[in-house]
C-alpha cells in the first residue's frame, strides 16, 4: 500500500466532518431508502433493470448504431468514439466553430471522467458547473467526492467561506442563504452562456433520445438557455426500448436520493427551437473508453449494468468512514473502484482495492444487480496475476500451503504467545494474525488445538455421520466451539469426524488475489474431506462455509482448472452451515432444547457472509430464542465488524471505527450477551469488548446452544 | 387517482388545488396573482405561456391585472415573478406532472420565475410512468418535460433547501371541464 494513499485515509477517517456527514447521511440513507421502495419488488426491479441493461451490453456497436441513425433522423450532430482526447477535441472545436466565450455544465460524471474542464480552460473558455454541489467544489478547487453529492465532504462553514469570496460579501452559513446566494449568482451565467455540456442518464437506441434527471432544475437551464447544447454519453447509458426509460426511473431515484423522482425528468430527442425561431445545435458525443472491452470481459460485463445511483457508497461500511476522496478523482465507492481500474487503468486501482473489506453490503441494494466485492476481488487476482504478491504475502502463503508447516507455526506461536498474554487475550500473534491494532486484544492461542482435544472425546453410536471443518480460528483459539459443536450434533444422532488433513479454506489467500494458494487449499481440504463417506460437511464459520460451499469451485474457474471441480461440487452439496443444520434438527424433532427457560436479552449480530453469501439469518434468532433468550435487535445488526480476516491488520485505521460502532450498537440494546455466528467476528467483537472494559459475554451461538440442550 | 396524486405531489412540497370548471379555476388564479402582488415591476411579472386553457379564457377577465405578459421571452422570463402553463398529463403514483415542452416558452416559465402555477386537466391524470410513456412518445415531441414539486437540493450538509435554479413553489390548479389533450 502507498504511503500516500495510507496517508489519504488517515486523514479522512480523522476528519470529523466528513466521517460525522457521511455517517449521518448513512443512517438516513437506509431508512429512506426502505420507505421510498415501500410498496415495490425490489428483487423483480432489479432483476428487468439486469436484463435491461445486460441485453445493452451485449450489443453495444449494434445500440449505439440505432441511436446514432435515429438521433441524426432528428437532427442531432451524433460524435462517437471511443477516445477521450477526440471528446475534448471534438467539444472545443465546436466551441471555437461557433467562438463560444463560456459554457454552463450539468453534472456529467463522463466529463469528469476526461478531465474536460481544465481542458477548455486553458483554451481561454469559462466554464461554470451549475449544480450547487459541483459549483462548490469547482469553487474549492477540490474533486466530487461522492457520484451524487459531490460536495458531501465540505461544511456549511467551509461553503460560506467560498461563497463570501465569490461575492466579495461576508456571508453566514444559513443555508438557504447560501442556496440562494447560488442562485443569484449562476442565474446570469446561465443567461449568458454559449453552450451549455450536460451527461445523460440514459441513452435510447430506439428513439435518440436522451434522458436527463436533476433536482435543481439546472440541466432544463443549460439544455434551454444556450444555443448550443453537448451531452457527452457514455455507452453503457445505452438502453434499447423507450418504454424501459420507466423501469430505470423507478429505480435510479429510489435508490440515488430515495426519492420517488427526481423534482425534473428530460427526455430530449432532436433540436429544439430557441426563442428567436432557430433550431438548437444538438451535438450528442457517445463515449465508449474501454466500455466495449469491459463488455467483452465475461467477468466485467455486469458492470455495464451500473445506472450510476451510488447507493454502493451509501451503504458501505467503509465509504462512510473515508468518503470519496482517497479513491482518486472521478469515481468512487465500490463501482468506483471497478470504474478506475478500466476507465482509468488497473494500476490505478492497486491501493483503492484494498478499502473493499468484501461485506457485501452493497450487493443487497444494487439496482443493477452488479456483483461488486466479486468484481473487486477479481481486480486483486488480476493484479497479483500482473505483479505478483508482495514478498512478505508471498512468504506467509507459502508457509500457509504448506499444512505441516502452517500447523506447526501456530502450535508454537501457543507458546510463544503465552508470556504476552493478559487473561485470555495477547496483543501479538505470528503469520497474518499479526500486527495487531489498537482498540482490540486478540485470543491466545490455545494451549491444546481442537485437533489434540478431539481425540480425547468419546461419542456415542450414531446414524449418521458428518465431518466437522474446524477451520483456523476454532482450530487453534476457540477448540472449546469445536467441542460444542460435536456435543450438539452427537446428541441429534450424528457422528462428529475430524479429517486431520484439512487445512486453511485459502479465504486469506483468496481475498488477497493469490488464487494459486486458495486453489492448492482447495485440493487439500477436498481431499481431506471427502476421504471418508458422510452425511454432511459442517462449518461453523461462516468464511468457511462460504470457501466450502461457493469458492472453491470460482476460485477454480477463475484459473481455468477443471480437474477438481465434480469433486468441489460433490463438497459444495454436502456442506452445510451450523445454524441451518441446527434449526434443521430441531425441526425434525432430533434435537430438544431445555423448555421453560428464560435466559434475559440477547442480540444478534449477522456475520457478512452468513447473511448475504449464504442467506441464513432467521435460523440463528430462531434457535436462540427457542433457547430461551430474548431477542433484542440492534442498530445496523447485519453491518461489518470490521474484522474482514486480514482486513483488520492491513487497514486497522478503518477498521477500529467500524468496530467501535458495532461495540456501541450492541451496548445500546441492553442485552448482555451478543451472540454470531462467525469465530472472526467473535475475535474482533470479543477483542473489542475486552479493551472496552464492558462487562458483555460475546459468545458463538454454538457456545450458547450447547448448554441448552436437554 | 386524484387523491394519490395530491398526497404525493404534497409529499414534495407542491400545492394543489382542484376546480369543477375553468370559471371557478381562474378566479381562483386571477385572485391568487393579486394577492402575491403581481404587478408592472420587474421582478413582479406574471408570464403565461399559451396553452387550451388560455385560449378558451375571456382575456378581457384578465385586464384588471398588471404585469401579466404573454409574448415570452428569456429576458421577461427572467424578470418575472409568476411563470403560468399548461401542463399535459400528471402521474398519481409520483405527484409529477408532464408536459410536451418542445415550445422553449412553455421551459421559459416553468423554469426561470420563483413560482410556477401548472393548470392541468383533471383527466389527464395517469397511474404512472409506464402508462404515460405510451402516451407520450419522442416521436410527438422533442423535449418532454417532468416536473415533481418545486426545484430543491440537498448538497450543502444534506439540508434539503427548496429552490435552487427552478422554483420555489409549485402551485398545481386542476380543472375537470378542461378536456386536455388526451
Amino acid at each position: 500500500m502507498g504511503t500516500e494513499f495510507r496517508e489519504s485515509v488517515s486523514k479522512a477517517v480523522n476528519n470529523a466532518n466528513l466521517t460525522g456527514a457521511l455517517g449521518k447521511f448513512s443512517e438516513a440513507y437506509k431508512v429512506n431508502r426502505a420507505k421510498a421502495y415501500e410498496g415495490i419488488d425490489f428483487e423483480e426491479l432489479r432483476g428487468r433493470i439486469a436484463e435491461v441493461k445486460s441485453d445493452a451490453a451485449s450489443r453495444l456497436d449494434q445500440l449505439s448504431d440505432l441511436f446514432e441513425k435515429n438521433a441524426t433522423a432528428r437532427g442531432a450532430k451524433v460524435f462517437r468514439t471511443s477516445d477521450p482526447a477526440r471528446v475534448r477535441e471534438y467539444i472545443l472545436k465546436v466551441a471555437q466553430e461557433n467562438g463560444v466565450k463560456t459554457v454552463v455544465k450539468s453534472k456529467s460524471m463522463a466529463t469528469e471522467e476526461i478531465h474536460l474542464n481544465p481542458y477548455l480552460e486553458k483554451a481561454g473558455i469559462a466554464v461554470g458547473e451549475t449544480d450547487l454541489g459541483e459549483w462548490i467544489i469547482q469553487l474549492a478547487g477540490q474533486t466530487p467526492s461522492h457520484m451524487v453529492m459531490p460536495a458531501i465532504h465540505m461544511t456549511k462553514e467551509e461553503v460560506s467561506d467560498l461563497f463570501s469570496k465569490e461575492v466579495n460579501e461576508r456571508l453566514t452559513s444559513d443555508i438557504p442563504r447560501l442556496v440562494s446566494v447560488a442562485r443569484n449568482e449562476l442565474r446570469p451565467k446561465f443567461l449568458a452562456a454559449d453552450m451549455g455540456i450536460s451527461g445523460g442518464n440514459i441513452a435510447v437506441a430506439e428513439t435518440g433520445s436522451i434522458v436527463l434527471m436533476t433536482n435543481e432544475g439546472n440541466a432544463r437551464l443549460v439544455t434551454s438557455l444556450p444555443k448550443i447544447h453537448i451531452a457527452l454519453v457514455g455507452i453503457e447509458k445505452l438502453i434499447a426500448n423507450y418504454a424501459d426509460v420507466a423501469t430505470i426511473l423507478k429505480a435510479l431515484p429510489r435508490s440515488a436520493t430515495a426519492q420517488l423522482l427526481t423534482s425534473y425528468v428530460s427526455i430530449i430527442t432532436g433540436p429544439t427551437p430557441n426563442t428567436d425561431g432557430s433550431l438548437k445545435d444538438l451535438h450528442i458525443i457517445l463515449m465508449d473508453n474501454r466500455r466495449s472491452e469491459m463488455a467483452a470481459d465475461p467477468k466485467f460485463k455486469q458492470a455495464l449494468q451500473c445506472i450510476r445511483c451510488a447507493s454502493c457508497l451509501n451503504v458501505c461500511p467503509i465509504f462512510r468512514l473515508v468518503g470519496g476522496h482517497v479513491f482518486g478523482k472521478v469515481y468512487t465507492g465500490g463501482i468506483g473502484t471497478i470504474l478506475t481500474a478500466w476507465f482509468d487503468e488497473l494500476k490505478k486501482s492497486e491501493d483503492i482495492q484494498g478499502l473493499c473489506i468484501q461485506c457485501g453490503a452493497c450487493t443487497d441494494v444494487c439496482p443493477g444487480k452488479i456483483d461488486i466485492p466479486g468484481l473487486i476481488m477479481e481486480i486483486r487476482r488480476r493484479l497479483v496475476q500482473d505483479q505478483g504478491l508482495p514478498l512478505l504475502q508471498s512468504a506467509i502463503y507459502s508457509v500457509v500451503n504448506n499444512r505441516k508447516l502452517f500447523h506447526g507455526m501456530l502450535r508454537a506461536a501457543s507458546v510463544a504467545g503465552k508470556p504476552f498474554a493478559t487473561g485470555k487475550f495477547l496483543r501479538h500473534l505470528p503469520l497474518f494474525l499479526a500486527d495487531l491494532t489498537d482498540g482490540r486484544s486478540l485470543p491466545a492461542i490455545a494451549g491444546e488445538p481442537f485437533r489434540d482435544r478431539f481425540k480425547n472425546i468419546t461419542q456415542s453410536k450414531c446414524r449418521e455421520k458428518a465431518a466437522f471443518y474446524a477451520g483456523c480460528l476454532i482450530d487453534f483459539a476457540y477448540p472449546e466451539m469445536g467441542e460444542a459443536l460435536v456435543k450438539i450434533l452427537n446428541k441429534a444422532g450424528i457422528e462428529v469426524i475430524f479429517p486431520e488433513e484439512q487445512t486453511c479454506c485459502g479465504a486469506p489467500a483468496r481475498y488477497n488475489g493469490a488464487y494459486e494458494v486458495a486453489a492448492g487449499n482447495a485440493v487439500d481440504n477436498i481431499k481431506a474431506l471427502l476421504a471418508e463417506d458422510v452425511n454432511y460437511v459442517i462449518s461453523a464459520c461462516p468464511t468457511c462455509t462460504v470457501a466450502l460451499d461457493h469458492e472453491f469451485i470460482s476460485t477454480f474457474e477463475s484459473l481455468g482448472q477443471t480437474e477438481w471441480l465434480p469433486k468441489a461440487g460433490e463438497l459444495a452439496a454436502k456442506t452445510v452451515d451450523f445454524s441451518t443444520l441446527v434449526k434443521r434438527l430441531l425441526d425434525q424433532g432430533r434435537l430438544t432444547l431445555k423448555e421453560g427457560q428464560q435466559l434475559g436479552a440477547i442480540t444478534y449480530h449477522d456475520s457478512c457472509h452468513l447473511k448475504r453469501t449464504l442467506k441464513v439469518s432467521e435460523q440463528p434468532r430462531e434457535l436462540l430464542h427457542k433457547a430461551g433468550y430474548e431477542l433484542k435487535e440492534m442498530f445496523e445488526c447485519d453491518t461489518c465488524c470490521g474484522m474482514g480476516g486480514s482486513y483488520s491488520m492491513k487497514l486497522p485505521e478503518i477498521s477500529a471505527p467500524i468496530l467501535r460502532r458495532k461495540l456501541n450498537n450492541i451496548k445500546e440494546t441492553g442485552a448482555k450477551t451478543v451472540a454470531m455466528d462467525c469465530p472472526g467476528c467473535v475475535m474482533q467483537i470479543r477483542g473489542g469488548m475486552d479493551q472496552d472494559g464492558a462487562t458483555i459475554q460475546v459468545k458463538h451461538t454454538v457456545e450458547l446452544l450447547a448448554e441448552r440442550l436437554k | 387517482m386524484y387523491e394519490q396524486f395530491k398526497v404525493r405531489a404534497e409529499g414534495v412540497s407542491a400545492e394543489v388545488h382542484r376546480f369543477e370548471t375553468k370559471g371557478a379555476a381562474l378566479e381562483f388564479l386571477v385572485r391568487f396573482l393579486k394577492d402575491e402582488g403581481v404587478s408592472n415591476i420587474p421582478g413582479s411579472y406574471a408570464v403565461w405561456a399559451d396553452g387550451p386553457f388560455l385560449n378558451e379564457t375571456d382575456r378581457q377577465l384578465l385586464f384588471g391585472l398588471d404585469g401579466l405578459k404573454f409574448q415570452i421571452t428569456r429576458e421577461l422570463s427572467a424578470d418575472a415573478r409568476f411563470g403560468i402553463s399548461q401542463v399535459d398529463w400528471a402521474l398519481a403514483d409520483t405527484g409529477t406532472l408532464v408536459q410536451d415542452s418542445t415550445a422553449i416558452e412553455q421551459r421559459l416559465v416553468s423554469s426561470l420565475p420563483t413560482l410556477h402555477i401548472a393548470i392541468a386537466p383533471t383527466s389527464g391524470i395517469l397511474p404512472d410512468m409506464p402508462t404515460l410513456l405510451t402516451r407520450v412518445t419522442p416521436a410527438n415531441s422533442g423535449y418532454i418535460a417532468m416536473i415533481t414539486g418545486p426545484s430543491r437540493t440537498a448538497d450543502i450538509e444534506r439540508v434539503l433547501t427548496i429552490g435552487v435554479h427552478g422554483p420555489e413553489r409549485l402551485v398545481i390548479i386542476f380543472v375537470d371541464d378542461l378536456g386536455g389533450s388526451n
